[in-house]
């Protein structure tokens, strides 16, 4: 699924990597739990779809191949984050849409899951 | 090859700076992105281990035709029960590590799951060391 797409579906704004929006992904993951995020294993273009919103959900996106990022619930990433996010050519977007209801939608048109 | 670095702890905003640095030093050196993505998941997971339960730590990383090996030396308070701790779901984390999105007790089975070799020994008191290994 387009990133596009992804916006269009669950009302979100690009707030860091506007270059790569037309970048796709294969599927999504969502958690707010880092621990779990780094137990992935798939070599698919993975979103994380979060509510943590801190530091350390860059740095394990990064760790983990992770190049796009939704932030429900209109959380803002910070510049800190937005600077660790462009060093690693990563697309951040915000939805004012809860965990539940973006993993929702998007699973309902058909962006399929990891796991 | 050889690389050292420095880790404090209680430094959430830095935890994961050298798992970094190394990511980016393994790609350039060429190592399949398969063992890349291994090593420093294993690597993070160690390194933020450091700064949520020691007071400081060191990493040293060594390269060479064959294999990445990286030791995480740290002062702290050591780890009393090692067999427990590697069991999924224990963790004596603080709340300030679970908002980070750690501290679910998944840390060490992880790290166990990512390298070839994982050694991991602890002086209650003094501190612990981690062994990772990995085949290139």
């Amino acid at each position: 699924m387009k990133i596009q797409e992804v916006l269009s579906l669950i009302s979100g704004t690009v707030v860091e990597g506007e270059a790569f929006s037309d970048r796709e992904v294969d599927c999504a993951f969502a958690s707010d739990l880092m621990s779990d995020v780094l137990t992935l294993r798939t070599d698919k273009a993975v979103m994380l779809i979060t509510g943590l919103c801190n530091m350390q959900t860059i740095r394990t996106c990064e760790i983990s191949d992770i190049k796009v990022v939704v932030f429900v619930r209109g959380k803002k990433a910070t510049d800190e984050m937005k600077e660790l996010a462009e060093d690693n050519d990563m697309v951040l977007i915000s939805t004012d849409f809860s965990l539940y209801s973006t993993s929702g939608i998007l699973f309902g048109a058909n962006l399929p899951n990891v796991y | 090859m050889h690389f050292e670095y420095q880790v404090e702890g209680g430094d959430f905003s830095n935890a994961g700076t050298t798992s970094s640095v190394v990511k980016k030093m393994m790609k350039q050196l060429g190592v399949d992105s398969a063992i890349v993505k291994r090593t420093v998941v294993a690597l993070y997971e160690a390194e933020v281990n450091i700064v949520a339960h020691a007071y400081r730590g060191t990493i040293f990383v060594d390269l060479d035709d064959t294999c990445v090996k990286i030791k995480l030396e740290d002062e702290g308070p050591g780890i009393p029960d090692i067999e427990q701790a590697m069991q999924m779901g224990f963790s004596t984390a603080s709340p300030e590590v679970r908002e980070m999105g750690f501290g679910a007790g998944m840390g060490l089975p992880n790290m166990k799951s990512n390298s070839d070799k994982l050694s991991v020994t602890s002086v209650v008191g003094k501190g612990t060391t981690v062994e990772i290994t990995n085949f290139f």
